[in-house]
């Protein structure tokens, strides 16, 4: 990690969708043209008050906007060292922070005269969401899915379907979310005039990355206000977990600017960073191009993609977003990474303490801040996103915590 | 333009036809095959390859040529590979045009100075990076600016109105409609919009425009052929290796049954009329 002098870190991308080395457009002629219209219809409404103004009308009386900024007291108790406080997403309509983003999007979709969209999910929460938003504007909805994460999530397919959405099971390549995503790219490819592309995470093509980070900054924005609210000043720690990362950079961004800030980024090690059975392409992977973007990758040496193992189907990707893999070079965040193991201590230690049953990707968040809060005083506050509700891993997760006696 | 690609668009014109480009994955279903196959490509009177370097996620391709590229990785091919038969199927053909077609990230990985290097030592005559689109392509053209390699550029329905002069700004050897919106194997597109595209493109440019995606059918090859100045046939040759190896035929078959059917394209091709 080379420090680089930085007079801002909230500047990027550049007009060509560049975050230091990563980001970028690397896609198809055929998609080209499609992404450069998504690019200019963002542009217009992002300064349009009458498109925000609908979007806050919306994410305050149908997600419940702001989520509590909550004084986890016990888990305080039970780490000894600085306070915790949980950024609680995982109280958002549908479950998860991913409403966020995808309410923006499916908001563009329609100022674009779209009336259709696609989607990618891994877990399904960006499934469901994209769903649920797409039941609310009366837009069709076509959900891309490995045909594995349809077996292992089929509760959340069950929802998908029932809010009308059409989920189509991807058995290409690994049958999984990096599989689900070119499924989903080459079906734009092939229906560009009428479909637009809800991607749920701050990774893709230009200008996704950023999109999707600026809708999902209401997350730090409200928990800096409402810190200031609870202890008057600001934190002096973030910790997020982080699979593609759209609900650690929306905790992070608007705090990037205030170096004084201790920012922890939470990859999946999985079965171990040794075990080659882990999601953390920080730290096992080297740039390369996927998807749209250059960012680190899980790769072999002859850059073909190799698959991402995590026990959290939404950190289950092999790549990372560009701005993340920009943050890691320029050494803004520290981006470290929790077992499957360690995770799974953590949901049901979490359950007990709090009464707040957390998913297994925040369970990763925990896992690291088990370990950090002990170093720290007493005096110090650490601001945890916690972005998503367990309930859709209680089938993953129960016959494991048996298993181990923590039942 | 490389010498070879001139020598092949000028042979055919001569002829009063287009030229027939054939795409197949490198090393599907193995080296040995692969090869053989490629030999029986030349036989069969095809005026130009296009040999695919396998990726793990070929964002652009349809099941048949997906299925390809996996066949090929797991066999063990890779970049090296790639270029390696490429290597050998010059010092054979010393006269037909070779274009690498491929995704960026294993040139990327490989090193795309080397890669360029390779490419020519190879005797490779053009490049198709499929996700290098000129908002991208600088990395690798700004390097590939004295080479002999000719950068193919893909044109497709939607490139509309300014992007198309923009896009071909770099683009030489020929240029590749992509004749349907969508990936390769899939919809066949219709007569008059590839031809009212192929005109569009030849307002803006000198170059061959060569047709290529959904074209199934010796008489689909012959009469788009006759549109441009030629046509590619990629998933329709890559499912008769798919068949061919799942019936575990030998090699020689596999390219037999290869070449019979390109031979049929390239027949129709020199004998249709326009």
């Amino acid at each position: 990690m080379n420090e680089i002098k930085q007079n801002s870190f909230k500047t990027m991308p550049d007009e060509n969708g560049r975050f230091g080395i990563h980001g970028g457009r690397f896609v198809a002629e055929t998609l080209m043209p499609l992404i450069l219209q998504v690019e200019t219809a963002y542009k217009e409404v992002i300064t349009d008050p009458d498109f925000n103004a609908e979007l806050l009308y919306y994410q305050k009386h149908y997600v419940g906007r702001p989520s509590p900024l909550y004084f986890a007291e016990h888990l305080t108790k039970q780490y000894g060292g600085a306070k915790l406080y949980l950024k609680r997403d995982e109280l958002n309509h549908t479950g998860a922070h991913k409403i966020n983003n995808v309410l923006g999007q499916a908001l563009l979709a329609k100022k674009m005269g779209k009336t259709k969209i696609i989607a990618e999910t891994g877990a399904g929460q960006h499934g469901v969401a994209t769903a649920t938003a797409c039941a609310l504007f009366n837009l069709e909805c076509e959900v891309f899915m490995g045909a594995e994460d349809v077996k292992r999530q089929k509760p959340n397919v069950d929802r998908m379907r029932l809010l009308g959405a059409t989920v189509h099971p991807v058995t290409s390549g690994t049958s999984t979310l990096k599989d689900a995503m070119n499924e989903a790219l080459r079906y734009w490819v092939a229906h560009p005039d009428t479909h637009f592309y809800i991607i749920g995470t701050v990774a893709g093509p230009h200008p996704y990355p950023e999109m999707v980070r600026n809708f999902q900054s209401v997350i730090g924005k409200e928990a800096k206000e409402q810190l200031f609210e609870a202890e008057g000043r600001l934190p002096d720690a973030l910790i997020a977990c982080i699979g593609g990362g759209s609900n650690a950079l929306g905790l992070f961004y608007p705090f990037l600017d205030n170096t004084d800030v201790t920012i922890f980024g939470v990859e999946a090690a999985g079965q171990g960073l040794d075990s080659g059975m882990h999601a953390a392409s920080l730290t096992g992977g080297k740039p390369g191009v996927l998807h749209g973007n250059r960012t680190y990758l899980l790769q072999n040496d002859d850059g073909q993609i190799v698959d991402a193992h995590s026990i959290s189907a939404g950190l289950d990707y092999p790549g990372i977003g560009p701005e993340h893999s920009w943050l890691h070079d320029v050494g803004r965040v520290n981006y470290v990474s929790a077992t499957d193991e360690e995770a799974l201590v953590q949901f049901q230690l979490c359950s007990r303490l709090e009464g707040i049953i957390p998913a297994l990707e925040p369970s990763h968040a925990l896992a690291f801040a088990a370990k950090q809060l002990p170093l720290m005083d007493k005096e110090q506050i650490v601001i945890l996103n916690m972005c998503g509700r367990g309930d859709k891993d209680l089938e993953t997760v129960l016959p494991k915590l048996d298993e181990r006696g923590l039942l | 333009m490389s010498k070879r690609l001139a020598a092949s668009f000028a042979k055919a014109k001569k002829e009063n036809r287009g030229v027939l480009g054939i795409f197949v994955s490198a090393g599907d279903p193995d080296t040995n095959t692969s090869i053989k196959i490629l030999d029986g490509l030349v036989r069969s009177g095809v005026d130009m390859i296009e040999l695919g370097m396998p990726f793990s996620d070929p964002m652009a391709d349809g099941p048949a040529i997906q299925a390809a590229s996996l066949r090929a990785l797991k066999s063990g091919m890779n970049l090296e590979g790639s270029l390696e038969i490429a290597s050998q199927f010059r010092k054979k053909h010393p006269h037909t045009p070779l274009i690498l077609m491929g995704y960026y990230n294993p040139i990327y990985r490989y090193g795309v100075e080397l890669f360029l290097k390779d490419s020519q030592a190879a005797g490779v005559d053009g490049l198709i990076i499929v996700d290098l689109p000129p908002e991208e392509d600088a990395e690798l053209c700004d390097l590939n600016q004295n080479s002999e390699l000719d950068f193919i550029r893909l044109i497709t329905p939607t490139t509309l109105g300014d992007r198309l002069p923009f896009v071909l700004e770099k683009a030489s050897g020929f240029i590749y409609y992509v004749s349907i919106a969508g990936i390769t194997g899939t919809k066949s597109a219709q007569m008059e919009s590839i031809s009212s595209a192929i005109n569009r493109i030849k307002q803006v440019s000198n170059l061959p425009v060569v047709t290529g995606f959904g074209i199934r059918t010796a008489e689909q090859a012959a009469l788009i052929a006759s549109l441009g100045d030629g046509a590619i046939v990629g998933s329709a040759v890559v499912e008769i290796i798919a068949e061919s190896n799942a019936q575990n035929l030998t090699a020689e078959r596999t390219s037999e049954k290869v070449s019979d059917f390109t031979g049929s394209l390239a027949d129709a091709i020199s004998t249709h009329k326009p």
